[in-house]
């Protein structure tokens, strides 16, 4: 997984709450075989005009449309699961999420990818915003949980201590678990088994449920 | 020592490690695998040269992409056909079973979970989709996961996870006539918000609840993902048992006996503390309707849709004219006066036996008004078989709907069922949001009564006045 350490770049200010999964990746492109180019459709119904006159979505409006941290307001990323709505946000280049909250389920998927997702209180979020929409760029030094503005304004975030072990050196989870842990996951199954034998389906019931 | 909470009594005997930071390796007894989050955990697998932990803790099923009519047909190529050509290929490859589309036992994940006896009391579910929260109503750990997550499971039976605050709603009372539980969940989701669950676990618990059927229960757990927390739980009790006996993978004989003596204890203790509680009077309730494109933008079938200009909030002001606009709705218009052209009954939250009886007990004798098209998406076959055998297909067929075979359908738009721009939908799923029944298509969640009342009215309709 790519690493996060310090990012410093311009910040697209999205000053809209509730923006659910479906409005970040739209359903009918879950269809899509390949993460790579969903960032195409990222916020596909907003970008109604990308290159023409006339207004458009902040992601298509230079400087933003080259920007590697998007800032929004609360419930961002709630509702479906789908992996796609970060996968497209990376794909578009987008590194660093700020928001006032976020869906849950959105907010674990962030961190399998390398992308980090920061929450502040209601003072913080709106400097941010506000910075963001002044088109000055932002540093994010994850190792010391900071956001720094050009004029040297900081600000401290929070961020779980294995995410953010986890963010800064790129780990593989699934190898940690296998390496460190398979020998816990072997010895728990074998007791679950004899205690609770009803949890793993008999031979019958397998080939029951295998036969069409 | 205080007592336990059902959620960290679930969560205890899961627990493989626990880690310095607070977290937990957790063990994930059951994964269901549909064909839209699997596809790159599946690649993931291949990629790193992993094999899958244990293939028989899965069962695949393709439920969100499939046709819903025209199944004995090969599916017309496209996107959608090679997405569930892949979980075959996927499922063949790696041991996991799988139930074709047009096998008796198809459905969506939610539903077919708990028809199997995959879904059991006290287990740990998960699901690359957010609405697992649905099993909790058998007193399980059910949580939503993403694609990695799956990947995670596929390799290793477990997951690390960060206990969550645990939340109670107390429901008591009654239903009124024309009410049912999905209006609970919507009254609930509309005063706590779309993030009032976030951090917690929530726990259904009083004298409603206790009453409510395996099929009620479902639907109040499967919308807890609306009110923000992956998870919502009941406690078990002798309704549940009912359902689980006899399952195809539930235990039986000596084994049920056993299984029985342990899943007694799956509910809260009495001294039980829990973070925060919330009490609703469900008598209290009127059925709800959603106007706007969060399921927080729900208000009582007799209210009207709100007005920004007495919104002194700026921020909400903004995002009620958004939705409002997104809607095509004018301020303060009464509920009652939203024409409708498209119903939709089905999907994991009311696409069960009960809903389409219910449905079906407020269309007999009647039809489907001049104008508006309306389907009937049960969750599962065997939910078809049993409605079949009672007659209901008839009597939504003759009303003028569209019977037709189980999958997510128009609840998620990724098959052919759709709404068209601008079309106005009653629909008994579980999300508003902009786009997700079709591209421009305008989603009003309601009540399975409520959508069949819609129907025959031609607009958004009080099911209370139809009844009498
Ligand atoms: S019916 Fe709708 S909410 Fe349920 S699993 Fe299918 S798409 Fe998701």
């Amino acid at each position: 997984m790519q690493k996060f350490t310090i990012l410093t770049s311009v910040a697209a200010p999205l000053r809209e709450t509730h923006l659910d999964t479906d409005v970040i990746f739209p359903a009918r492109f879950l269809l899509l075989p390949d993460k790579k180019g969903l960032g195409e459709q990222l916020f596909n119904e907003r970008r109604t005009n990308r290159t023409g006159e006339g207004p458009r979505f902040v992601l298509d409006t230079p400087p933003f449309d080259k920007a590697q941290i998007l800032v929004t307001g609360n419930a961002f990323g709630t509702g479906s699961s789908r992996e796609q709505a970060v996968w497209a946000l990376a794909d578009f280049g987008i590194r660093c999420v700020i928001a006032a909250s976020f869906g849950e389920i959105f907010f674990a998927n962030c961190v399998k990818n390398g992308v980090l997702a920061i929450v502040l209180d209601e003072a913080a979020h709106e400097a941010v915003m506000k910075e963001s929409e002044s088109g000055r760029p932002l540093t994010i030094d994850l190792a010391a949980a900071q956001i720094r503005f050009e004029d040297g304004t900081t600000l401290a975030f929070d961020i779980d201590p294995h995410r953010k072990r986890t963010l800064l050196e790129g780990l593989d989870e699934i190898g940690l678990i296998l390496t460190d842990d398979g020998d816990e996951i072997a010895a728990f199954e074998a007791r679950q088994r004899a205690e609770k034998p009803w949890l793993y389906l008999s031979d019958e019931q397998v080939a029951v449920l295998r036969q069409p | 020592m205080t007592g336990k909470t059902l959620y960290d009594k679930v969560w205890d005997s899961h627990v493989v490690k626990q880690y310095d930071d607070g977290s937990a390796l957790l063990y994930i007894d059951r994964h269901l695998v549909q064909e839209v989050s699997s596809p790159q955990a599946f690649d993931g697998l291949v990629e790193a040269g992993r094999p899958m932990r244990r293939p028989d803790k899965h069962i695949a099923v393709a439920d969100h992409a499939v046709p819903t009519r025209l199944r004995h047909l090969p599916m017309p190529d496209g996107l959608a056909s090679r997405q569930v050509s892949r979980l075959m290929r996927n499922v063949e490859k790696f041991g996991v079973p799988y139930i074709d589309m047009n096998d008796r036992r198809h459905g969506i994940v939610h539903v077919i979970g708990p028809e199997l006896g995959f879904t059991l009391p006290g287990v740990t579910l998960v699901c690359g989709d957010s609405h697992t929260s649905t099993h909790g109503a058998f007193g399980a750990i059910a949580f939503g996961i993403g694609a990695s997550e799956c990947e995670t499971v596929f390799a290793t039976q477990a997951l690390r996870q960060r206990k969550q605050k645990r939340m109670r709603v107390w429901l008591d009372g009654s239903l009124g006539v024309g009410v049912s539980v999905k209006d609970i969940i919507l009254a609930l989701i509309a005063k706590i918000g779309t993030g009032g669950g976030f951090g917690y676990a929530i726990e259904y618990a009083g004298s409603a609840v206790a009453e409510l059927s395996m099929e009620a229960r479902m639907t109040l757990c499967n919308m807890t993902i609306e009110a923000g927390s992956r998870v919502g739980m009941v406690a078990v009790d002798g309704t549940t048992m009912d359902y689980v006996k006899g399952r195809p993978l539930a235990p039986a004989g000596e084994l049920w006996e056993r299984a029985v003596a342990e899943w007694r204890d799956l509910r809260s203790d009495d001294d039980a503390e829990f973070d925060r509680e919330i009490r609703l009077d469900v008598s209290q309730i009127a059925p709800h309707v959603s106007w706007g494109t969060t399921p927080e933008e729900t208000v009582p079938v007799t209210g009207q849709v709100p007005d920004p200009a007495a919104e002194p909030d700026p921020a909400r002001r903004a995002r009620l004219q958004k939705s409002i606009d997104y809607m095509g709705l004018a301020p303060n218009t009464p509920l009652r006066d939203i024409a409708i052209d498209r119903v939709f009954i089905g999907s994991c939250t009311n696409g069960r036996i009960e809903d389409l009886r219910k449905a079906a007990s407020v269309v007999e004798g009647r039809r489907v008004a001049a104008g508006v098209s309306g389907i009937v998406v049960p969750g599962s076959a065997s939910v078809r078989i049993q409605a079949e055998a009672e007659g209901l297909d008839r009597i939504f067929k003759d009303a003028g709907f569209e019977w037709r075979d189980s999958g997510c359908s128009m609840c998620v738009a990724m098959n052919d069922d759709r709404l068209a721009e601008g079309e106005r939908c009653a629909s008994t799923s579980n999300r508003n949001f902009e786009g997700r029944q079709g591209k421009g298509g305008r989603t009003h969640l309601m009540s399975p009564e409520m959508a069949a009342a819609a129907a025959v009215m031609g607009r958004l309709a009080d099911v209370r006045q139809l009844k009498g």
